[in-house]
C-alpha cells in the first residue's frame, strides 16, 4: 500500500471517521418482477458506547441493513453498493474471506427467532465455544470453559449442566441468551440485535434488553437495535433511525425524534403506539394504507401515498420531486420531508402533540 | 435408549410375524380357493388324479390337510426351531432353523439356496448403494450451492437422463461398451470375494454402475431440494454470523441436516433392494435373491417363494429399525 494513500480511518475532507459509518449504501434485489430496492441511500454514523436504534414497518429494510453490515449477503444475487466502514475497515468491498474474520469477532449479531436461529442439532454449548474457536486459537477445553462463564454471565442457571442441552430443551428466554451469549462471547465492538425481543413473552423481553445494555455498557461496544417497538426505543437507545420503503426518512437523538419528531411517518407511528400514560379511552391512530412496494417505489417522496399532510405543500412536490435528508432545528436531527421545517414544528405541536 | 431399543425391536418382530402369517395364508389358502391343491405346488407335477389313493396320502404326507393352524405352526416350527424332512421313502434331511423347507423342484434346501444367493446380493447392494450415496449426495450438494448455475444444470439434466434409462437398458449398455468394444472387463463371472477378490471386484464393477446410476440420479435430486431448504433457515445464517468457514456452514451445519430425511430413503432403499434387485441380477446373470425368486416364480416353486418373501420381508424390517434407532442418534428432538 503506497504511503500517500490517506490512513482509512480519516475521511476525504479530512474528519475522522466514525467507529461505524454507513454511507449511502444500497441493497437491490433483482427479481423476476423487477428491482426490489431494499435499502436505497442509507447513511448513518455510531461511534462505540452508542446504542442505535433503527425502526420502520416490517419490509422497510431494517434487517437488509444488518445483514449487510455483517456482509451477509455476499454470494446472494443482492446487489450492494455504496459504503460501510468498521473501525478504518471498508466492508462493501471487501472479499467474504476478509469479512469473515470480522463477523463474530468485531461485530457480533442477535436474531429474531433465536429457535430457528440455532441448530437444532446440536447442543447450546458447542454452537456457543464453536463461535469462539473460529476467533481465537484454544483448546477445546478452554473453549467450553469460556463458554461455561460466558452463559452464567447471560444468566442461565446451572450453567455447565445446560452446555449439553439442545436448544428444544431451552425456554424462549434462554435460548435468547444462549444467542447473546454466542454474538458476544468474542467480544465484539459491534453488536447488532435484529428485533431481538419480538419473539418473546412481554415479562421476558425486559430481561433481555436489560442484559443488552448491561453487556453493552461492560464491553463499551457500538449497538444497533433493530425493533419495530418504539417503547423499546425510548428505553434502550441514544439515537434513532426511522426508515420507511429502504430510506432513511428521520433520525436524531431519542429525545429529539420523541418530543420533537418533525416527519409525519414518525408522527405516525407515535399515534399508533398505546401509551400507560394516556387516557385509555383515546383510540390509536393507525397510519392509512400499507407500505410501498419496493419494486415500484412512488416517485418523489416515499411517504405521499399515505402522508395526510401533502396538502400543506404548494403544488405537487410530494409526488414529483424526491426530498432530501434535511439537517433539522438541531444537529444531528434529519428530516426527508417537503414541508417547511417551521410549519412542520407548528403541526406538530398543534396538531399531534396534542392528541397523543 | 435401550427401552427404545427394545421396544422397536418388540415392534419389528410383531411385523415379521405379520408378515409370516399372511404370506403363509396366501401360498397355502389361494391354491385350494382355485380349486388346486398346494401339493402341486409343493412338489411339482403330482402324476396321480386328485381323488386316488396315491394323491390322498401325498396330502397326508405333507400335512395339507391338516387344519391351518396346525399347518401353520408346522411351518413357523420349522422356522424357529428346525425339522427333518422327509418324503417317507429316502432317508429324512436335517434341515436347521431358520428352516423355510425343501424344493422339491431343485433337489435343495430352501435355506441353503437361500444362504447361496445372499452374498451376491449383498455384494452388489453394499458396492452400489455406496457409490449412489456419496455420488448422489455430491452432485445434490454441488447443485444446491449455486442453483440455476452450470453445474447445477448439468448435473440435474444427467440425473434426469439417469432417472428416466432403466436397468435394463443402462445395464446392456455398459456390458457392450466395457464388456464387448473396449474389452476392459473380458470375463465378469461372479467368484465370491473370499476366494477371487480381483474377480468379485470386475464381476461387480457394471451391476454397481447400473444400479448406482439409477439411484444416484434420486438422491442428487433429493439431496438438492433438502440442502436449497437447508440453507436458507435462519440457523445457517447464524453459523455464518459467527464468522465459521464457507465449508463448515456447507458441511457440518447445511449437510448435517439436510441429510437426515435421506437416511430414512437410504435404509429403506437397501431394505427393499436386497431381495429386489431381480432386473440387475437376471441382467448381469448374477445368482442373487433377486434371480431366485424369479426363477421359482417361474418355476411355481412354493417353498422358495416362501422363503424368499420372508427373507426380504425381514430385511426391510431390519433395515427400518436401522434407520429408527440411527435417526435418534442423528437428531436430538427425536426423543427415546
Amino acid at each position: 500500500m503506497s504511503s500517500t494513500l490517506p490512513s482509512p480511518a480519516i475521511r476525504a475532507d479530512g474528519r475522522k471517521r466514525a467507529f461505524l459509518e454507513v454511507n449511502d449504501l444500497r441493497v437491490h434485489f433483482p427479481t423476476a418482477d423487477g428491482l426490489v430496492k431494499s435499502v436505497d441511500g442509507l447513511s448513518f454514523d455510531l461511534e462505540r458506547g452508542e446504542i442505535l436504534g433503527i425502526v420502520g414497518e416490517s419490509g422497510s429494510g431494517k434487517s437488509v441493513t444488518s445483514l449487510a453490515i455483517l456482509g451477509l449477503h455476499k454470494g446472494s444475487n443482492a446487489k450492494v453498493t455504496g459504503e460501510i466502514w468498521l473501525d478504518g475497515r471498508e466492508i462493501v468491498g471487501a472479499t467474504e474471506d476478509e469479512v469473515r474474520e470480522l463477523r463474530g469477532s468485531e461485530m457480533g449479531m442477535i436474531f429474531q427467532d433465536p429457535l430457528s436461529s440455532l441448530h437444532p442439532f446440536y447442543s447450546v454449548g458447542t454452537q456457543i465455544s464453536e463461535a469462539y474457536l473460529v476467533h481465537t486459537k484454544v483448546s477445546k477445553k478452554d473453549a467450553k470453559a469460556e463458554a461455561i462463564r460466558m452463559l452464567e454471565k447471560v444468566g442461565i442457571p446451572n450453567a455447565p449442566g445446560r452446555y449439553n442441552d439442545y436448544p428444544h430443551q431451552f425456554s424462549g428466554g434462554m435460548r435468547q441468551r444462549a444467542m447473546i451469549a454466542m454474538a458476544l462471547i468474542c467480544k465484539p465492538r459491534l453488536l447488532i440485535a435484529d428485533e431481538p425481543t419480538t419473539a418473546l413473552d412481554v415479562t421476558v423481553q425486559a430481561q433481555i434488553l436489560e442484559l443488552i445494555k448491561e453487556l453493552h455498557d461492560e464491553l463499551n461496544s457500538a449497538v444497533i437495535l433493530i425493533t419495530h417497538d418504539l417503547g423499546v426505543v425510548a428505553e434502550t437507545c441514544d439515537k434513532v433511525l426511522v426508515m420507511y420503503g429502504g430510506q432513511c426518512v428521520e433520525k436524531g437523538r431519542v429525545d429529539e425524534l420523541f418530543y420533537e419528531p418533525e416527519m409525519p411517518y414518525t408522527w405516525g407511528l407515535l399515534r399508533s403506539m398505546p401509551r400507560m400514560d394516556r387516557d385509555r379511552q383515546t383510540r390509536l391512530t393507525p397510519i392509512p394504507g400499507s407500505p410501498p412496494s419496493l419494486i415500484n417505489v412512488p416517485s418523489g417522496c416515499v411517504f405521499n401515498t399515505r402522508c395526510p399532510f401533502t396538502d400543506r405543500v404548494d403544488g405537487d412536490k410530494c409526488r414529483t420531486e424526491h426530498p432530501n435528508l434535511e439537517l433539522g432545528v438541531t444537529p444531528g436531527h434529519a428530516v426527508r420531508c417537503h414541508i417547511p421545517a417551521a410549519q412542520r414544528q407548528e403541526i406538530w405541536l398543534t396538531e399531534i402533540s396534542p392528541s397523543l | 435408549m435401550v427401552r427404545f431399543i427394545i421396544l422397536r425391536l418388540l415392534g419389528a418382530l410383531f411385523v415379521v410375524w405379520i408378515v409370516s402369517v399372511v404370506t403363509f395364508l396366501l401360498f397355502q389358502v389361494v391354491p385350494t380357493l382355485t380349486d388346486t391343491s398346494p401339493v402341486y405346488y409343493y412338489i411339482g407335477k403330482v402324476p396321480f388324479p386328485p381323488d386316488s389313493i396315491q394323491f390322498k396320502a401325498l396330502v397326508h404326507r405333507f400335512g395339507f390337510d391338516l387344519p391351518l393352524y396346525a399347518q401353520y405352526w408346522h411351518f413357523l416350527s420349522g422356522i424357529l426351531f428346525g425339522q427333518n424332512i422327509t418324503d417317507g421313502v429316502s432317508t429324512p434331511i436335517s434341515c436347521p432353523a431358520p428352516c423355510f423347507g425343501y424344493s422339491f423342484r431343485q433337489n435343495e434346501l430352501v435355506g441353503t439356496m437361500i444362504l447361496n444367493a445372499t452374498p451376491v446380493s449383498i455384494s452388489l447392494l453394499v458396492g452400489a448403494a455406496i457409490l449412489w450415496l456419496v455420488g448422489g449426495v455430491a452432485v445434490g450438494t454441488l447443485s444446491a450451492l449455486k442453483p440455476g448455475s452450470f453445474v447445477d444444470r448439468v448435473g440435474m439434466t444427467s440425473s434426469l437422463a439417469a432417472v428416466s434409462l432403466p436397468i435394463f437398458f443402462t445395464g446392456p449398455v455398459l456390458l457392450l461398451i466395457f464388456e464387448y468394444t473396449l474389452g476392459w472387463l473380458p470375463d465378469t463371472s461372479y467368484a465370491p470375494i473370499s476366494e477371487d477378490p480381483a474377480q468379485w471386484l470386475r464381476s461387480m464393477i457394471l451391476p454397481w454402475l447400473s444400479l448406482a446410476f439409477l439411484f444416484a440420479a434420486l438422491y442428487a435430486r433429493i439431496t438438492r431440494s433438502n440442502m436449497i431448504e437447508t440453507m436458507g433457515e435462519d440457523y445457517i445464517r447464524t453459523a455464518r454470523a459467527k464468522g465459521l468457514a464457507r465449508r463448515t456452514v456447507v458441511v457440518k451445519h447445511g449437510l448435517r441436516a439436510a441429510l437426515t430425511p435421506i437416511v430414512t430413503i437410504f435404509g429403506i432403499d437397501v431394505g427393499t433392494l436386497i431381495g429386489s434387485t431381480i432386473i440387475t441380477e437376471t441382467v448381469f446373470n448374477l445368482r442373487g435373491i433377486g434371480y431366485l425368486s424369479i426363477k421359482s416364480i417361474q418355476q411355481q416353486d412354493l417353498p422358495v417363494i416362501l422363503g424368499v418373501t420372508i427373507v426380504a420381508a425381514v430385511a426391510l424390517v431390519v433395515a427400518n429399525l436401522i434407520v429408527d434407532i440411527l435417526y435418534a442418534v442423528i437428531d436430538p428432538r427425536v426423543t427415546v
